[in-house]
C-alpha cells in the first residue's frame, strides 16, 4: 500500500491511502471519539460522535478513507461542540440512570460523556417510556440505554450466520429488537460477547451482570494529588468578611449532604471563612439572613419542593444544583417515564405491603401534593452553575463553592467528576 | 425467494390478510433463510404494513398542514364516531383508522385513501355518506374521488413543454436519430437538473452510468414523491405518463441499460391500472421490449416496484435499499449509484419529472429548450400550488417566473399571502419581502411544492407539523436526525404553549445547525432549516411570542399544571 500524507487540524501526519480515518488518526497520536465505529466492522456511521470536516465538508470520521492531501478538522470549537451536543442527546433520549446501571464505570458511553466534560445536557430529557426486555433466555435487553449504534446487528450471529438483533420501527420510535428463537441458540461465549460490544449498558447477560461486576471500571481515574488544600481557604480569611451558604435536599437521597461532610476536618478550615444559614448540617429552618450561595441536592416531586425552592432563588445569589437528581431529576425521575396515576397506585394501593383492597391515596392540606413528573431545578427558577456526580465527591463539591465565593476561574477536569 | 422480491411478497399478504402475520414472517424468512427479526424489522419500518390484524376498510387520513388547515380535526372525529374506532389503532373487524403524512391531493384537500382508492374535499357530511357506504356493501371503486389535479396554468403559446399533446413514440423515434453519446450529449447541453429537489445534472448522471461498464445497468424512476405540497408527479403520471416510459427507454438507449423500474408509492396505487394498461400498449407498438422499433439489439423492459410508505425512501439511496428488500436507511455511502446502484450495477435513479422533460428535451430538440428560462436553468418547471389560493393545482411555469407572479390574478390568486413554503418542510421559506424573488437556478429553485398561507395562519402550527413529520419519518439510524428533530418538536411545543424566551430561539438556531452539521443524510441535513429561517425572517411573529421578561423568563414551569393530574386521581380515590 501506498503511504499518503494528510492533515489533521494542520498538523501532518502520514498513513497508508485508503486506511480507516479513525485508525490512521490513531496512528498519529490523534484520538477521534467513536461509540459505533467497531474493529473489523464496516463503518455503522449512526452515532456521529466522530464527526468531523474533511475539507470543510462535515462526515462521519468512521467512513472517511485517508487520501493524499485531505485537510481534515477533528477539534475545532464548533465540532468539539457538536460532539458533546450529540452525546448530550443520547443522555436525553434514552433513560440513563448510571448509579442504578451495570455498566457504570465500563461504559464507553459514559465515558465520553466525561472525556467531553458534559455537567448538564443542554436539551430538557426526553423521559420515554423504554421497555427492558428480559424473555430471551440469556440476554436481557434494557431499551433504556440503547444509544441505536447498530454493533449487536452486525456483529452478533448465531453460528449458522443468523442475526440475532435488529431495528424495529423508525424515527424516534426506532428499537433495537431481539430474535427470540436465534437468541436461544446462541452459546454462553456469544452471548458475553454480546455484551461487551455493546458500548452502553443494553445488553446485559442473565447471571453475569449482579452478583459481582461483569467488567474492571476501566475507565476510572484516581484524582488523589487533585484534593484541594484547604489551608489555601484560609487565605481569603483576612481579605473577605464570612461569606453565607445555605443548603438543601429536595426530591434527593441526602448523599450529596453526606458527600459535602466527606471533607472531614476540612470543614473546620471551612468554617472559619464561611457561615452556614438554613441547612439540615446546622439544623437552622429558616432563612434569617440573605446568603451569597446556596447549595440545592435533588430535584422537585412534590409542591414543597417547589416552595422551598422558590425561597432559596429569593434569598440566595447564586443557586448551585449539585448532584444528578438537582441537575435533571436523576434516580426520582425513574417515575418519569411511567403515568403518575399507576406510581400511585404500586405505591399505595398494590404493593405489598398495603392493606387488601386498599382504595384510599394519602391525600391531606398539610401534605404536599405530588408534582406529574420530577422537574430538574433549572425547569423551575434560574441556576447559576451544576455540579455533576451521583454524589459528586466532597473536595470537588467545595472546590467550585470556593471558586465561585472568591471568583477565581475554575473547570472541572474529568477525573474530578462522576455521574455514578 | 430474491430478497429484491421482499416487498411485493409483503404487499401479497398484505393485501390479502390486511397484515403479515407471525406465520407469514416465518414462512418467508425461512425462504430468505434469514431471521425471522430482520423480516420484522423490514416491515415495521414500512408505514403501510401492518403486524396486528386490521379491518376489512384501512383508512389513511393524510395528516399534513395543508390538511390540517383545511378541516382535519373535524374529518378525523367524523370518521372516528361513524366507524366506532380510533385513529391509530388496530380498529374492528369493519374499519382500522390510520394517520399518514402527504399523500400527494394536496389540491384537493382533506383527503384519505381508503383501501388505497382516494377520497377528495372531505367534508363531514361526505365521511357520513362514505362510511354508510361501505357499510351497505356498495363497491368502493363506485363512488371514489376522481383525482387529477388541475393544469391551472402553461406558458403562452408554443413554449409549452410538459404539457402539450402528447404523440406516443414521438421522442423515441427522434431519439434513434442519434448515437448514445449524442443523446447524452444533448441532455447535457441543455442543463437539465434533477427535479426530484436535489438538482443534480442528469446529464452528468447519465455520463456516468454509460461510462461504467456493466453487463447489466439499470433505470429507475422514483415515483416515490413523498415530500409534503407536492403532487406534480401525480399530475404528469395521470396527464402525461407516456413521456416517462419514453424518457426511461431513452435513458437506456444512451446508458446501456436494459431494465427500467418504476418504484411507485403506494399513495399512487389507484394509478397503477391505467399506468399498466399503457405500458402494454407500448410494448404492442414495440416501443418496449426486444429489439425497439427494430433496432437490433435496443431491448428494454419496464416493471414497477410499489414502495410501503416511507418518506426517506425518496432518496435514491434509501430507495435503492428499499428496492433491495431492506429497511430504507441511507446507507453509508462509498460509491455513487451510477457506478453500484441496484443489485451493485450502474444504476441511474432519475424522478418523473426529470425523465418526462428529457424525453421533450430530445423530442422538441435542446435549443429550443435553451431558448426558455433562464442561463443557468433552462426550460420550464412543475410547480404544485396549494394552500390559501383560489385555484389549487399544477403550474408549468418558465424558470425565472417570481412568486410574486405565481400568487397573482393571473395565476393561483393567492389571499393576502403571509408565509410560502417552497420545496416542502425541507425546502425553505419565504417572507413578503421576498416574494419578488425568481424560481431559477440563480436566485431559489423549487422542488415542486409551494404551499401558501395567509396572515391568519399560525406560524408555529406550520412548524409542529413540519416536525412532527421529520421525527416520525427519519430513518432513525444516526442520533442527531432521530433524537435531535424529536428534541426540536418538544421545542415547538413548548412555543405553542406561551412559555418562549429569546433563549429558546437562539436554541432553536443553534440546535439546529448541530443536527444539519452532523446528520447522515439530506433528510437530517435539512429538517431543521425553515424553522432556522422563519425566526430571522418573521420577526414580528416571533417577537411577539417572547413572553415579557422577569426574573425567571426562561424556565417553564407552571405549578397548576404540575399538580393537575395528582388532584384528578385524589378526586376519585378519596371516601
Ligand atoms: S453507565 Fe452507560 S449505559 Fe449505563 S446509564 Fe450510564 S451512560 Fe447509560
Ligand atoms: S443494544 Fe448496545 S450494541 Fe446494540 S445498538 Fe443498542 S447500544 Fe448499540
Ligand atoms: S439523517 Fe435521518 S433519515 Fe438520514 S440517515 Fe440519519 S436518521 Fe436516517
Amino acid at each position: 500500500m501506498k503511504n499518503i500524507s494528510f492533515k489533521i487540524d494542520g498538523r501532518n501526519c502520514t498513513a497508508e491511502q485508503g486506511q480507516n480515518l479513525i485508525e490512521a488518526a490513531k496512528q498519529n497520536g490523534i484520538f477521534i471519539p467513536t461509540l459505533c465505529h467497531f474493529k473489523h466492522l464496516n463503518p455503522l456511521g449512526s452515532c456521529r460522535v466522530c464527526t468531523v470536516k474533511n475539507n470543510g465538508r462535515t462526515i462521519a470520521g468512521c467512513t472517511l478513507n485517508v487520501d493524499e492531501g485531505m485537510d481534515i478538522e477533528v477539534n475545532t470549537p464548533e465540532l468539539l461542540d457538536a460532539r458533546k451536543a450529540i452525546l448530550e442527546m443520547m443522555f436525553v433520549e434514552g433513560n440513563h440512570f448510571c448509579p442504578s446501571c451495570e455498566k457504570s464505570g465500563d461504559c464507553q458511553m459514559q465515558n465520553l460523556g466525561y472525556e467531553t466534560g458534559i455537567r448538564y445536557t443542554r436539551f430538557p430529557h426526553l423521559f420515554v417510556d423504554r421497555i427492558v426486555d428480559a424473555r430471551p433466555e440469556r440476554i436481557v435487553v434494557n431499551q433504556n440505554r440503547c444509544i441505536k449504534c447498530k454493533r449487536c446487528i452486525e456483529e452478533v450471529r448465531t453460528t449458522d450466520g443468523n442475526r440475532v438483533f435488529n431495528f424495529t420501527n423508525r424515527g424516534n420510535k426506532t428499537l433495537v429488537s431481539i430474535d427470540y428463537e436465534q437468541e436461544a441458540k446462541l452459546s454462553d461465549t456469544q452471548a458475553e460477547h454480546a455484551m461487551h460490544i455493546c458500548p452502553t449498558g443494553s445488553i446485559l447477560v442473565k447471571g453475569k451482570s449482579f452478583g459481582k461486576p461483569f467488567g474492571n471500571r476501566e475507565f476510572d481515574y484516581s484524582n488523589k494529588e487533585k484534593n484541594i488544600s484547604f489551608n489555601e481557604i484560609k487565605k481569603h480569611k483576612t481579605t473577605h468578611k464570612k461569606k453565607r451558604i445555605a443548603t438543601t435536599s429536595l426530591a434527593g437521597c441526602f448523599g450529596c449532604h453526606m458527600s459535602m461532610l466527606d471533607v472531614d476536618l476540612g470543614i473546620l478550615d471551612l468554617i472559619e471563612v464561611v457561615e452556614f444559614n438554613k441547612s439540615p448540617i446546622t439544623d437552622i429552618k429558616n432563612f434569617t439572613e440573605h446568603c451569597d450561595i446556596g447549595l440545592i441536592e435533588g430535584g422537585c416531586c412534590n409542591t414543597h419542593n417547589i416552595e422551598v425552592l422558590r425561597e432559596f432563588r429569593k434569598n440566595c445569589d447564586i443557586l448551585v444544583s449539585v448532584g444528578e437528581c438537582a441537575i435533571w431529576g436523576g434516580l426520582p425521575a425513574i417515575r418519569n417515564t411511567v403515568p403518575l396515576e399507576e406510581c400511585l397506585k404500586e405505591a399505595y394501593l398494590n404493593s405489598m405491603t398495603s392493606e387488601e383492597n386498599e382504595i384510599i391515596i394519602p391525600n391531606h392540606e398539610d401534605i404536599p401534593k405530588i408534582l406529574n413528573k420530577v422537574y430538574s431545578n433549572h425547569e423551575v427558577v434560574k441556576i447559576d452553575y451544576h455540579i455533576p456526580g451521583c454524589p459528586p465527591n466532597a473536595n470537588h463539591i467545595w472546590n467550585v463553592v470556593k471558586h465561585i465565593l472568591f471568583e477565581e476561574e475554575y473547570s472541572i477536569a474529568y477525573p474530578e467528576f462522576k455521574y455514578d | 425467494m430474491d430478497r429484491t422480491q421482499l416487498l411485493n411478497k409483503l404487499w401479497e399478504y398484505q393485501h390479502e390478510f390486511g397484515y403479515i402475520s407471525k406465520n407469514a414472517i416465518s414462512k418467508i424468512s425461512k425462504s430468505l433463510q434469514v431471521s425471522n427479526i430482520e423480516i420484522e424489522s423490514v416491515i415495521s419500518f414500512y408505514h403501510f404494513f401492518h403486524k396486528q390484524p386490521t379491518g376489512k376498510n384501512i383508512i389513511y387520513l393524510n395528516n399534513n398542514i395543508i390538511s390540517e388547515i383545511k378541516g382535519f380535526e373535524d374529518i378525523k372525529t367524523t370518521f372516528e364516531k361513524e366507524t366506532g374506532c380510533n385513529f391509530n389503532e388496530q380498529g374492528n373487524d369493519e374499519f382500522s383508522l390510520f394517520e399518514t403524512s402527504c399523500i400527494g391531493l394536496n389540491d384537493q384537500e382533506p383527503a384519505a385513501l381508503i383501501n388505497f382508492l382516494p377520497f377528495t374535499d372531505l367534508t363531514p357530511k361526505k365521511v357520513k355518506l362514505i362510511i354508510q357506504k361501505i357499510k351497505n356493501g356498495e363497491n368502493l371503486k363506485d363512488f371514489a374521488s376522481k383525482t387529477k389535479s388541475k393544469i391551472q396554468y402553461t406558458p403562452k403559446e408554443d413554449k409549452t413543454v410538459l404539457f402539450r399533446p402528447y404523440v406516443m413514440g414521438k421522442s423515441i423515434k427522434e431519439g434513434l436519430k442519434y448515437s448514445s453519446q449524442e443523446v447524452i450529449d444533448k441532455i447535457t447541453k441543455s442543463k437539465l437538473l434533477g427535479l426530484g429537489g436535489a438538482f443534480f445534472p442528469a446529464g452528468y448522471k447519465w455520463q456516468s452510468c454509460k461510462n461504467n461498464v456493466d453487463d447489466i445497468k439499470y433505470i429507475i424512476c422514483n415515483a416515490d414523491e413523498g415530500e409534503p405540497g407536492t403532487f406534480k408527479d401525480r399530475a404528469i403520471l395521470q396527464h402525461v405518463p407516456g413521456l416517462l416510459y419514453e424518457g426511461m427507454i431513452l435513458a437506456g438507449y444512451a446508458t446501456g441499460a436494459k431494465e427500467g423500474i418504476i418504484y411507485l408509492r403506494a399513495e399512487y396505487l389507484y394509478l397503477l391500472p391505467e399506468l399498466e394498461k399503457l405500458l402494454e400498449e407500448f410494448y404492442s407498438k414495440n416501443l418496449l421490449g426486444k429489439n425497439i422499433l427494430g433496432v437490433e439489439g435496443y431491448d428494454f423492459d419496464i416493471r414497477y416496484q410499489i414502495g410501503a410508505g416511507s418518506y426517506v425512501c425518496g432518496a435514491a439511496s434509501a430507495l435503492i435499499e428499499s428496492m433491495e428488500g431492506r429497511r430504507g436507511e441511507p446507507p453509508v455511502r462509498m460509491w455513487s449509484a451510477t457506478k453500484h446502484g441496484f443489485k451493485h450495477k450502474p444504476t441511474v435513479v432519475n424522478n418523473v419529472e426529470t425523465l418526462a422533460y428529457a424525453s421533450r428535451i430530445i423530442e422538441l430538440g435542446e435549443d429550443f429548450f435553451l431558448s426558455l428560462g433562464t442561463e443557468e436553468s433552462p426550460g420550464t418547471k412543475l410547480i404544485s400550488i396549494s394552500g390559501d389560493v383560489a385555484k389549487p393545482g399544477i403550474y408549468e411555469i418558465e424558470y425565472g417566473t417570481s412568486f410574486k407572479k405565481l400568487l397573482g390574478i393571473e395565476m393561483s390568486q393567492a389571499t393576502a399571502p403571509y408565509f410560502l413554503q417552497v420545496s416542502g418542510p425541507s425546502g425553505d421559506c419565504i417572507n413578503s419581502s421576498e416574494f419578488d424573488r425568481k424560481i431559477c437556478k440563480e436566485d431559489l429553485l423549487c422542488g415542486g411544492a409551494l404551499m401558501v398561507f395567509n396572515r391568519n395562519r399560525d406560524i408555529l402550527q406550520i412548524f409542529r407539523n413540519f416536525m412532527e413529520f421529520f421525527k416520525e419519518e427519519s430513518c432513525g439510524v444516526c442520533t442527531p436526525c432521530r433524537a435531535g428533530n424529536f428534541i426540536l418538536t418538544e421545542k415547538v411545543k413548548k412555543i405553542q404553549r406561551g412559555l418562549c424566551s429569546q433563549e429558546d430561539l437562539d436554541d432553536i438556531k443553534q440546535w439546529g445547525k448541530i443536527i444539519k452539521l452532523s446528520s447522515r443524510c439530506g433528510l437530517g441535513k435539512t429538517s431543521p432549516n425553515s424553522l432556522m429561517m422563519a425566526i430571522d425572517k418573521f420577526p414580528d411573529y416571533f417577537n411577539i411570542k417572547i413572553a415579557p421578561s422577569n426574573e425567571d423568563q426562561h424556565v417553564e414551569f407552571d405549578m397548576e399544571n404540575a399538580i393537575h393530574e395528582f388532584d384528578s386521581i385524589i378526586k376519585d380515590t378519596q371516601l
